[in-house]
């Protein structure tokens, strides 16, 4: 019952602020721990091999504002650009920055809903970097977060333009996310408590700078695909530009 | 007359709210509101029709439904309460009125909750309840139930009646537990188990969706019992052999309901219907239950006259007499 009297209470909060924080984790250093005299890079691509799954057409016949706006829309899980690029994956430093503690960004990440689906359908966030959800469509929306090690939201957006601030309190590597008004929608969130992440565009490259000499677990992380993970050493400055993650079909 | 009526519409209405909640549950929609009692903030019943889209469609028709049901259950137990010279009947009003409020509640908690599986679970087996006791309430306050209290009294056809009531309604929370586990395809041919007779591996979900089929077969036997007694000594007596006639057909009807669920890979209609249609089977085992045990009521129905009143309110915990 308690627990109940909290939802409510903290639905009512998020109703009159307009935003949801769960951080209660000490505030985060302001400054970068890493030296840049001697910080290095790593870079690669992920590419993929194989024949990729035609992309689904997608039924919005179920709400009339969707259909209108995004008549003939697939879903395309596998998108693969030129020399075999794979969009959409997830790549960060899974492990090796130890006990370094990183700023938080002051800029909000954004998960827009447009089209009747979430732009862009991966992203990442770091613990405590605001994640601002837009509703730029002319329906309404539930953005409902279903995290294993965060706390689990669902909110409404009835109106066009709403919006609301979101932070996480945890890592957490990925976060789902879905409508459950339009059952197409999905969005995974990757939330990490650095900055060396990333998310690969049409042509497959990621590319962290500013880490610190030393040895670390990239893992690349796709929706459908599964994940994979590499160690990678670098040296004082040095910078490592060929991590090459290679996906095939399953 | 015209209570008996009534009755029989909420009765109806609750079959039905059963079915739009199984449709919430089949389209994953349950949480497509967030909110609760509101509606997007909105309240509920003044939420704009245009906004009933995808899975909101499903949830607030649920809501909308779940609330009209709950003002009849308000309705039909003032009305007991006013005009029902049966004491027990009466409380058969209040039990109704206590558990439609008490599903409501486990409705919104359940979404302000995002579907914990007990609560759930507890909020599609409560559903049933709400839907025995309108059954029951339809039923005595018929004229038949009024004048058949003099019908030779079979022990054997009540204990059947009991244990295949209970065995269905077993069944049903077995049946919910699969569903808001999301093990309705855990195994996933049919009538084949993984192409054997018993699941090769095993895990919760495997395990649970094998007990609603063994059920199943658990259930046929004892519905077969019952219908083939029911039958064999009382096929002249129409008011059991025809909800006898009734569950036979239901039975044949949700095992089929239940094979197509599977096959058509959870179609959402089919699977709804799945769910309304063992709601119609409890209901109609709980019918022929009830008429089985309609000679022990006698003592408690004043009005009607009374034979053996004293000892069957005894079994019952009811108190016969007029009301207070």
């Amino acid at each position: 019952m308690l627990r109940l009297v909290a939802v409510v209470l903290a639905l009512a909060a998020a109703g009159c602020g307009g935003s949801q924080s769960e951080s209660n984790a000490p505030p985060p250093p302001t400054t970068n721990p890493v030296d840049p005299a001697t910080a290095g890079t790593i870079a690669g691509r992920v590419t993929f091999e194989g024949t990729a799954p035609p992309g689904q057409p997608i039924r919005m016949d179920s709400d009339p504002n969707c259909a209108r706006q995004s008549s003939g829309a697939t879903e395309q899980q596998v998108m693969v650009g030129a020399n075999g690029a794979l969009q959409n994956v997830f790549v960060y430093v899974k492990d090796g920055l130890g006990t370094l503690r990183f700023p938080v960004p002051t800029v909000a990440a954004v998960l827009d809903q447009k089209g009747c689906v979430y732009t862009p359908r991966v992203l990442g966030v770091q613990v405590g970097q605001a994640m601002e959800i837009v509703n730029s469509d002319p329906t309404l929306h539930n953005v409902h977060a279903v995290p294993v090690s965060n706390r689990e939201f669902n909110m409404g957006y009835p109106i066009q333009g709403m919006k609301h601030t979101h932070t996480f309190s945890t890592r957490e590597v990925m976060v789902p996310f879905k409508c459950d008004v339009h059952g197409w929608m999905r969005a995974w969130v990757g939330v990490l408590d650095h900055p060396y992440y990333g998310v690969t565009a049409a042509d497959g490259g990621f590319t962290f700078e500013g880490l610190p000499p030393g040895t670390y677990t990239v893992e690349a992380w796709h929706e459908s695909l599964g994940t994979q993970s590499q160690t990678v050493t670098i040296g004082a400055s040095e910078t490592k530009g060929d991590v090459a993650f290679v996906f095939t079909a399953t | 007359m015209l209570l008996h009526a009534f009755a029989v519409l909420v009765a109806i209405s609750t079959a039905i709210l059963i079915f739009a909640g199984g449709m919430v549950t089949s389209t994953g929609s349950g949480l497509s509101v967030p909110d609760w009692p509101n509606t997007y903030g909105w309240f509920m019943f003044t939420f704009p029709v245009e906004k009933w889209v995808g899975g909101i469609f499903y949830e607030h028709s649920h809501r909308l439904i779940a609330s009209t049901v709950g003002f009849l259950i308000v309705v039909l137990a003032a009305w007991l309460w006013r005009v029902e010279p049966r004491a027990w009947v009466r409380r058969l009003g209040y039990i109704a009125l206590a558990a439609v409020i008490t599903q409501g509640i486990l409705g919104g908690i359940t979404v302000l909750f995002f579907l914990p599986d007990p609560i759930s679970i507890a909020h599609a087996g409560l559903a049933q309840l709400v839907f025995c006791l309108t059954v029951t309430i339809a039923l005595v306050t018929s004229p038949g139930w009024k004048r058949s209290a003099q019908r030779a009294d079979d022990r054997v056809l009540r204990s059947l009646g009991v244990a295949t009531t209970a065995i269905v309604y077993a069944q049903i929370l077995v049946g919910a537990t699969m569903r808001h586990t999301d093990a309705g395809l855990a195994i996933p041919d049919f009538p084949l188990v993984f192409g054997g007779l018993a699941p090769p591996v095993w895990n919760a979900q495997i395990a649970v969706h094998y007990a609603h089929r063994v059920g199943a077969l658990v259930v046929s036997a004892a519905a077969l019992a019952l219908i083939g007694h029911v039958l064999y000594h009382h096929g002249r007596h129409a008011r059991l052999r025809n909800p006898a006639l009734l569950l036979l057909l239901l039975l044949v009807t949700q095992i089929t309901l239940g094979a197509l669920t599977i096959l058509s890979g959870k179609h959402y209609i089919i699977n709804s219907l799945h769910v309304v249609c063992g709601a119609m089977v409890l209901g109609t085992s709980l019918v022929l239950t009830l008429r089985a045990w309609r000679p022990r009521f006698a003592g408690s129905d004043p009005i009607y006259g009374s034979t053996q009143g004293v000892e069957s309110s005894r079994i019952w915990g009811l108190t016969p007499g007029v009301r207070s």
